[in-house]
């Protein structure tokens, strides 16, 4: 019972427990790690990767893939600089970049839902078509962005808080309700863990599935917005492979790329996991190529360790195998559970 | 029962998946209260019928009547709108989500947020019904045994409040325990009033709950015999020769 009620743990914060420990180990071994200083450069650089996983999230958990976030987010952090440069407003601009990431979601979406295409292979033509029209519009160079507003977005601070991690805060806790208390959150998780059961209770599976590529599609175009203010131009190469880190952000927090299983705040966790160990790394003069080496062992390692807690859950956590009848309780005497 | 008006009559159903004809001019009638017995070997057909019945599969011909009225059930939303819910032989659970969950997947109560208060008391409810005892309502699908998982999807077909429950092999991978326990839910359905379909291998547990037998061999009808005036050896013939022993 002790050992089943530490496996819970750790299944539920194991993740967390590990980034505390990531951060006391850095902590220990620089001394500049645990300033505010650094912490705020932590934050922030996470807040990129963060806001992507969030829209990852919601595809991985109806057991689908988003290849183009990257691709999606360089075509609207350049159209909404090519709409400042054209209007000078602000607001364009920035509806411009939603605009132009939840369209791209929304084509992902119909094709994911409607005529049933691979998820992985409708978002990595995506991911190629989007890509050579950020290149086509561009036409291969960045776009300069000279209104101080708009630079606001990636480099400003509310407070004492840089305005991407206030962003990334609103998008996490907003997606936070919106998966475990409503009809659609919810609905996201039961298709994941069964479409066919879901189609079978009449629950409008497509409208799902392109909800969640739709919102997708938004956090890219968000994503977009933030890194092009960041970056103070819209750089046509922007955003590469930044979807393998989206996903890998989504797998440490504990979702299960089968769909159905996992949760947007371990998302979170996962995206500070990647974001200190980036950190800690470039603190201690690793040199770049060691980092993406080190990068790779620790998401395979704790893939790993997630699969044996759950392994281990699947084994120890389950009543006794034995077939029990349907009015049949577990314990024996049915009046202890009267009061229910 | 013959005069009253048939609660479900299909009429002259077919329908072919690829070169295999699975069902060829069959019908079917089933009347308030009653509880039918579908039998027949292996790709009789029984499941097909059932599930176009249920409204997850078209046919490609013939008539389906709702009290007398022709309907038209294009997907298992409108049959379950009628009154008509099935019990799939998988039991179509979603099994990362809880029991309440899934005794009201897709029809949750809230407009935008799910009133957990109002779901977990009506599937209480539900359950209490069919005198199912289930120790939590919160506990995921996954965690619970075969016998568990049966009543859920039996609860979630009765949720619906339907006319008709049709049931696919109910008992085929339970303990002998539990088969019980389903039979018994059975027999509460009928006492609500509800009309059962359940398809059944063991014999013996059809003639134990059902008023009428329907046999279907290689798609057809092959006979349908009153329970009370048949015998196992007769049903047995039909079964697997398509003709009732002289």
């Amino acid at each position: 019972m002790t050992q089943n009620r530490w496996v819970a743990w750790m299944q539920r914060y194991g993740m967390f427990a590990i980034l505390v420990l990531l951060c006391l180990i850095l902590g220990l071994m620089h001394e500049r790690f645990f300033t505010t200083a650094n912490l705020l450069v932590v934050t922030r650089q996470a807040a990129i990767n963060g806001l992507l996983a969030a829209g990852m999230t919601l595809v991985i958990l109806t057991g689908g893939i988003d290849l183009s976030v990257g691709s999606v987010l360089a075509l609207a952090g350049a159209v909404s600089a090519g709409t400042l440069a054209a209007t000078g407003d602000l607001t364009w601009a920035i509806l411009a970049a939603l605009a132009v990431g939840t369209v791209l979601g929304f084509i992902n979406g119909l094709f994911v839902a409607y005529p049933n295409l691979p998820p992985f292979i409708v978002t990595l033509a995506t991911m190629a078509w989007a890509r050579g029209l950020t290149l086509v519009y561009t036409d291969g160079r960045p776009i300069l962005i000279r209104d101080a507003a708009y630079r606001f977005i990636g480099g400003g601070y509310l407070g004492p808080l840089p305005v991407p991690v206030v962003i990334l805060l609103v998008t996490y806790l907003v997606l936070w309700i919106f998966l475990t208390r409503t009809r659609w959150g919810r609905l996201i998780y039961a298709v994941g863990g069964n479409e066919q059961a879901c189609r079978l209770a009449g629950i409008p599976v497509p409208r799902v599935k392109t909800l969640v590529y739709t919102a997708s599609g938004f956090f890219a175009g968000l994503t977009g917005l933030v890194l092009t203010a960041r970056l103070v131009s819209a750089q046509p190469t922007a955003g590469a492979g930044y979807e393998l880190d989206a996903i890998a952000a989504v797998i440490l927090g504990g979702t299960s790329l089968a769909g159905g299983r996992g949760s947007i705040l371990g998302t979170l966790v996962g995206a500070l996991i990647m974001g200190v160990l980036d950190n800690g790394l470039n603190l201690m003069n690793v040199s770049p190529f060691y980092q993406e080496v080190a990068k790779g062992l620790v998401i395979l390692g704790a893939v790993l360790l997630d699969w044996a807690l759950h392994r281990a859950g699947a084994l120890g956590l389950r009543p006794a195998a034995k077939e029990t009848a349907p009015g049949e309780g577990s314990g024996p005497d049915p009046s202890a559970l009267a009061s229910h | 029962m013959p005069d009253r008006v048939p609660l479900v009559e299909m009429r002259g159903i077919s329908k072919r998946f690829g070169a295999v004809q699975a069902l060829q001019d069959v019908h079917l009638t089933l009347a308030p209260g009653e509880v039918l017995g579908l039998v027949g070997d292996n790709s009789a057909g029984k499941s097909t019928l059932m599930k176009i019945l249920a409204g997850a599969l078209q046919p490609d011909g013939g008539q389906i009547f709702f009290r007398g009225e022709p309907v038209r059930l294009a997907s298992p939303r409108e049959a379950r709108d009628l009154g008509i819910a099935m019990v799939y032989q998988d039991f179509a659970l979603a099994e990362n989500m809880d029991v309440a969950q899934n005794i009201f997947l897709g029809r949750w109560p809230g407009w935008f947020v799910v009133n957990r208060r109002a779901m977990d008391a009506a599937a209480r409810a539900v359950l209490d019904e069919l005198g199912i005892e289930m120790p939590s309502l919160r506990q995921p699908v996954a965690l619970l045994s075969g016998g568990r998982k049966q009543a859920v999807a039996i609860a979630r077909a009765y949720a619906a409040s339907p006319q008709v429950l049709i049931m696919d092999e109910p008992t085929a991978n339970l303990s002998q325990a539990a088969a019980q326990q389903v039979m018994g839910m059975v027999r509460t359905l009928k006492a609500k009033g509800v009309s059962v379909i359940i398809i059944n291998h063991r014999i013996e547990e059809v003639f134990d709950v059902s008023d009428r037998i329907m046999v279907l061999k290689h798609g057809r009808n092959v006979g349908t015999r009153v329970t009370a005036q048949t015998h196992i050896d007769e049903i047995m013939a039909l079964i697997l020769r398509g003709e009732a022993a002289s």
